[in-house]
C-alpha cells in the first residue's frame, strides 16, 4: 500500500458541550480520499456532532469546543476560517433544505452568491448543468429551473441540495441523515447517485439505517457514547465486529 | 349539562356582543361621511372658518377637502418609513442572531418600553428633541415622532420572525461557506420577507391615525404643502381641527371614513398576508 | 462585507433603542426640573391645584393621576366580562375553526381603529345614549371615557388571554374529562388555575396601554382641572392635560406638563415591566 496523507484525519478530536458533557471523546481516525465512510451508532452517540464539527459547525454556538486536531489534506481546520473550510467540505442535511426564496437554478449557484464570487453567464449554465447532471435531476427540472426549488417533491429538494453542495467542488462531502426524511424510493435514488458520487468527492454520511450503510459505504465507523468502538471495511465490521458493543448494535440488541 | 349550555350561550352572546362596537363605529363613519367623498375631497385642502361659515350661512355644502391632511400624511410616513425600515430591520436581526446576549436582552427590554411608551410622550420628547432646536414646528419633527413609534414595531416582528425560521436555512447557507451577512442577506431576510412586510404593514396602520404626537410637532396647516421644515397636516390632526371647530364639523365624517377605511384595509391586508405566508 | 464589519452594523443599530430610551429620559427629567424645583416633587404629585393666574402658577399633578387611574381601573372593569368570554371562544370553546377566526378578525380590526375615531364616536353616539339615559347627566366624563377605553383594550386583553388559554396542555383537560368533568368544570378548575397567571398579567398590560391613552380620553373625559369626585364627574387625565394645554403652554406650566409627562412615563413603563415579567413567568409554566 503506498502511504498517501489521508484527505481527512481525525486526531484525538474532542467536542464538548459545556464543561462536564462531552459528546465526542479522542476520535481518532483517517479518511480514505473517494470512499464512502458511514458513521454508525445509537442516538447520541455524537455521531452528528462528530461530523459537524468537520464542517465548523459548532462556532455557530457559543457553547461549544471542540479540542485535539481535524485535518483536511494534513491542514487542522480548527485554526482555520470557517469561511474557507466551508468552501472545501460541502454538507447536506437531515431535511431537505433548498432556500425557499431562490429558484432551482439559483439554489445551485447559491454557494458562488454567498461567498460572493461572480460568475459570467455561460459558466452558470454549465455550473448548473453539470451539477444537477451529477445529482440526476438534470432531466427533471431542466424546463423549470426558474421556478422556486421549495415546489420539488422531497427527493428531488434532497438531490437539488447535494447539487448545491458540489457546486463548489468540495473535497469532501458531509452527510447527516439524508434519507431520513425521504421515503424508500427517493432513498434508493440517493444512495445510487452517492455510489456514483465517490469518484469525484469523498463522503462521509451519518445513518441510522445499518442496510444503507452496508449498501453504500466501503468503511465503517461505529460510535457509541461519544467514543470511536471500532472502524474498519464495512464488509468485515458486518461479517466479524471486533467488539462486544459493535455485535450488540449490529444483531439489534441495542437501540 | 343544562349549566354547560348555559355557560356556552353566554359566552357565544357575550362575543358576539364585541362586534357591535366595530359595526356601530363602520356604520355611522359609513353613513355621515360618504356623501362627502368627492374628487373635490381629496384634491382641495381644508377652506377657512370664514368660508365655511359663508357657505353654512348660505345653505351650501362646506367647500373643500382634505388634500392638504392626505399629502402632509404621506410625506411625514414616507420619510419615517425610509429611516424606521432598515434601522428596525437591522435592530430585529441584532436581536434574533444573539438571543443568549446581555446586551440584546437589554435592547430587547428597551424596545417593549418604547414600544408601550403613550404616544402622547413620544410627541412631547420630539417636541424637546427637534422642534425646540429647530425654532418651529415642521413635518420633520412629526415624521420623527412616528419613526420612534414604528422602529420597535418593526424591530419585534423582523426579530420574531427571524427566529422561527428553520435553523437549517442558516446552517445550509454557512455551510456552503457563506459569511454571516450574506447568508443574511440573500437567505434570512429573503426568507423572512413575508413577516417583515406584513409587520412594517401593522406598524404603519398604527401609527397613521396618530393624532396626539403630531399636535405638538407637526401642527397643522391649511394649505396643501411639500416643504418638510415647516409646519404641515395630516388626515388625523384634520379631523382633531374640525371636531374643535363648529363651523367646520361637517368634514369630520368625510375624513373619518378616508382614515378608517385606510387603516382596516392596512389591516385586512397585513392578516392576509400573514395567512398566506404562514402556509 | 465581513463578520466584524457586520457585527458592527447590527450593533450600532441595535444602539438606537438604548440611545433613544435614554435620550426619552434625560429630556423628561431636565425639562420637568423646573417645575419639581419650583413646587417640590412630592408637592407637585399630591397638590390638586392647577391655577395659571400670572403671578400666582399653581401646578400639581393630583387631579391627572387620579383621573388616569379612575379611568384606567374602571375601563378594565368594563372590559373583562367582554375579553374573557371572546378569549374562552376563541381559544377553547371554537378553537382553530372559522367562527373563531372571524371573531379575531373582528378584534383585530378593533384594535386597528384610530383612538381618534373612537373618540368621535363616544362623543356623537355614545355620549347622547347616556344623557338620554340620564346615566351620565352632562354627558362627558369619567364613565364615559372609560366605557370607550374598555372597548379599546378589549382587543388587546382577548388576544393575549387566549394565547394563554390555548396553551392549557391537553392531556390536563383530557384527564378532567374522563373523571367526569363538565365542561363548565374544566374551565374553572383546570383552565383557570393552569392559565390564570398568564390571563391576569394581559389585564397588567392592559392598563399599560389604558393610562397613555390620549385622545379619546381627551376628547370625553369633559377636561376639568379637579379630582373626580364621583365617575359621573369630569375631570383630565395625565394624558388628556397634556394634549390639551401643552401647545399653549410655557416657562413654568410646560414644565409641570413635563412633569406630568415624566411621571407617565414612569407609571407606564412600571406597569409594563410587571406585564411583562409575569407574562414571562407565565409562558415557561
Amino acid at each position: 500500500m503506498e502511504s498517501v496523507t489521508p484527505i481527512l484525519e481525525f486526531k484525538k478530536t474532542c467536542v464538548s458541550y459545556t464543561k462536564q458533557t462531552m459528546a465526542v471523546k479522542y476520535v481518532s481516525a483517517a479518511i480514505e480520499r473517494n470512499t464512502i465512510t458511514a458513521i454508525m451508532g445509537p442516538s447520541g452517540c455524537g455521531k452528528s456532532t462528530l461530523l459537524r464539527a468537520v464542517n465548523l459547525m459548532h462556532s455557530l454556538y457559543q457553547n461549544i469546543r471542540v479540542d485535539g486536531e481535524i485535518l483536511l489534506n494534513g491542514e487542522n481546520i480548527l485554526s482555520m476560517e470557517p469561511i474557507d473550510v466551508r468552501r472545501r467540505v460541502g454538507m447536506v442535511f437531515q431535511r431537505p433544505a433548498p432556500f425557499p426564496t431562490m429558484s432551482i437554478y439559483d439554489n445551485v449557484l447559491s454557494g458562488f452568491s454567498l461567498n460572493g464570487i461572480k460568475l459570467s453567464k455561460a459558466e452558470k449554465d454549465t455550473t448548473v448543468e453539470r451539477c444537477l447532471k451529477s445529482v440526476a435531476l438534470w432531466d427533471e427540472v431542466k424546463d423549470v429551473l426558474n421556478k422556486k426549488g421549495t415546489f420539488l417533491s422531497g427527493g428531488q429538494q434532497q438531490r437539488l441540495c447535494i447539487a448545491r453542495a458540489l457546486a463548489m467542488k468540495p473535497d469532501v462531502l458531509l452527510m447527516d441523515e439524508p434519507t431520513s426524511a425521504l421515503d424508500p424510493i427517493a432513498t434508493k435514488h440517493i444512495e445510487e447517485l452517492l455510489l456514483d458520487l465517490q469518484k469525484e468527492v469523498t463522503i462521509l454520511i451519518v445513518t441510522h439505517n445499518m442496510g444503507q450503510a452496508k449498501r453504500i459505504s466501503s468503511k465503517s465507523m461505529f460510535m457509541y457514547l461519544g467514543e470511536l468502538v471500532e472502524y474498519g471495511d464495512t464488509e468485515t465490521m458486518f461479517t466479524n465486529p471486533i467488539d462486544e458493543r459493535t455485535k450488540a448494535y449490529l444483531t439489534g440488541k441495542m437501540g | 349539562m343544562a349549566k354547560d349550555k348555559l355557560m356556552l350561550w353566554g359566552i357565544c352572546l357575550l362575543a358576539a356582543l364585541t362586534a357591535v362596537p366595530l359595526l356601530a363605529i363602520l356604520g355611522e363613519v359609513l353613513l355621515r361621511g360618504y356623501h362627502q367623498l368627492s374628487w373635490a375631497f381629496f384634491t382641495e385642502p381644508t377652506p377657512t372658518a370664514y368660508k365655511a361659515m359663508k357657505a353654512i350661512e348660505a345653505g351650501e355644502p362646506i367647500p373643500g377637502g382634505i388634500a392638504n391632511g392626505i399629502v402632509g400624511t404621506m410625506i411625514m410616513l414616507g420619510m419615517a418609513v425610509i429611516v424606521a425600515v432598515p434601522l428596525g430591520i437591522l435592530c430585529g436581526a441584532f436581536l434574533a442572531e444573539n438571543s443568549k446576549n446581555r446586551f440584546a436582552q437589554f435592547v430587547s427590554y428597551l424596545t417593549d418600553l418604547l414600544q408601550g411608551t403613550p404616544s402622547v410622550i413620544i410627541g412631547i420628547i420630539t417636541y424637546i428633541w427637534v422642534v425646540v432646536p429647530m425654532k418651529g414646528y415642521s413635518a420633520i419633527a412629526g415624521s420623527v415622532a412616528l419613526c420612534i413609534m414604528m422602529v420597535p414595531l418593526i424591530v419585534r416582528s423582523t426579530e420574531e420572525t427571524l427566529k422561527i425560521l428553520p435553523a437549517s436555512l442558516k446552517e445550509a447557507g454557512l455551510a456552503l461557506g457563506g459569511n454571516k451577512a450574506r447568508v443574511m442577506m440573500r437567505v434570512q431576510l429573503p426568507a423572512a420577507f413575508g413577516g417583515i412586510f406584513t409587520g412594517i404593514l401593522l406598524a404603519v396602520s398604527r401609527v397613521i391615525g396618530e393624532t396626539a404626537p403630531l399636535m405638538f410637532t407637526a401642527l397643522g396647516c391649511s394649505l396643501i404643502r411639500f416643504s418638510v421644515d415647516k409646519p404641515i397636516s395630516a388626515v388625523p390632526l384634520l379631523i382633531w381641527e374640525f371636531f374643535n371647530d363648529p363651523n367646520l364639523q361637517e368634514l369630520i365624517w368625510g375624513a373619518s371614513l378616508f382614515l378608517l377605511l385606510f387603516v382596516l384595509a392596512l389591516n385586512l391586508t397585513a392578516k392576509y398576508l400573514a395567512k398566506r405566508w404562514n402556509q | 462585507m465581513n463578520d466584524k464589519l457586520y457585527r458592527i452594523i447590527l450593533f450600532v443599530a441595535a444602539l438606537i433603542v438604548p440611545i433613544v430610551c435614554g435620550g426619552v429620559v434625560y429630556a423628561l427629567v431636565t425639562d420637568a426640573y423646573d417645575a419639581f424645583e419650583h413646587f417640590g416633587f412630592l408637592n407637585f404629585l399630591t397638590s390638586s391645584q392647577w391655577s395659571y393666574t400670572a403671578g400666582n402658577e399653581q401646578y400639581g399633578a393630583l387631579p391627572f393621576i387620579t383621573g388616569t387611574l379612575m379611568t384606567a381601573l374602571l375601563a378594565l372593569v368594563f372590559c373583562i366580562p367582554f375579553s374573557l368570554p371572546v378569549a374562552l371562544f376563541v381559544g377553547e370553546y371554537f378553537r382553530g375553526t372559522k367562527v373563531a377566526s372571524v371573531l379575531s378578525t373582528v378584534t383585530d380590526l378593533l384594535a386597528g381603529i384610530p383612538s381618534i375615531i373612537y373618540g368621535l364616536w363616544g362623543f356623537f353616539t355614545l355620549r347622547p345614549i347616556l344623557m338620554a339615559l340620564d346615566i351620565s347627566p352632562q354627558g362627558s366624563g369619567v364613565l364615559t371615557a372609560s366605557l370607550v377605553l374598555a372597548i379599546m383594550i378589549i382587543p388587546y386583553v382577548a388576544s393575549l388571554s387566549a394565547e394563554f388559554i390555548k396553551m392549557v396542555p391537553n392531556d390536563l383537560k383530557e384527564g378532567a374529562y374522563s373523571l367526569g368533568a363538565t365542561r363548565a368544570e374544566v374551565i374553572r378548575k383546570i383552565i383557570f388555575p393552569v392559565a390564570g397567571s398568564g390571563i391576569f398579567s394581559s389585564y397588567v398590560l392592559a392598563i399599560g396601554r389604558a393610562l397613555g391613552e390620549t385622545m379619546t380620553v381627551t376628547m370625553l373625559i369633559g377636561n376639568t382641572n379637579n379630582i373626580p369626585d364621583s365617575i359621573q364627574s369630569t375631570g383630565n387625565s395625565m394624558a388628556s392635560i397634556i394634549a390639551n394645554q401643552f401647545g399653549e403652554a410655557d416657562d413654568l406650566r410646560l414644565s409641570s406638563l413635563i412633569a406630568i409627562g415624566l411621571v407617565l412615563f414612569l407609571i407606564t413603563a412600571l406597569i409594563n415591566m410587571i406585564g411583562k415579567m409575569m407574562i414571562k413567568r407565565a409562558r415557561i409554566v
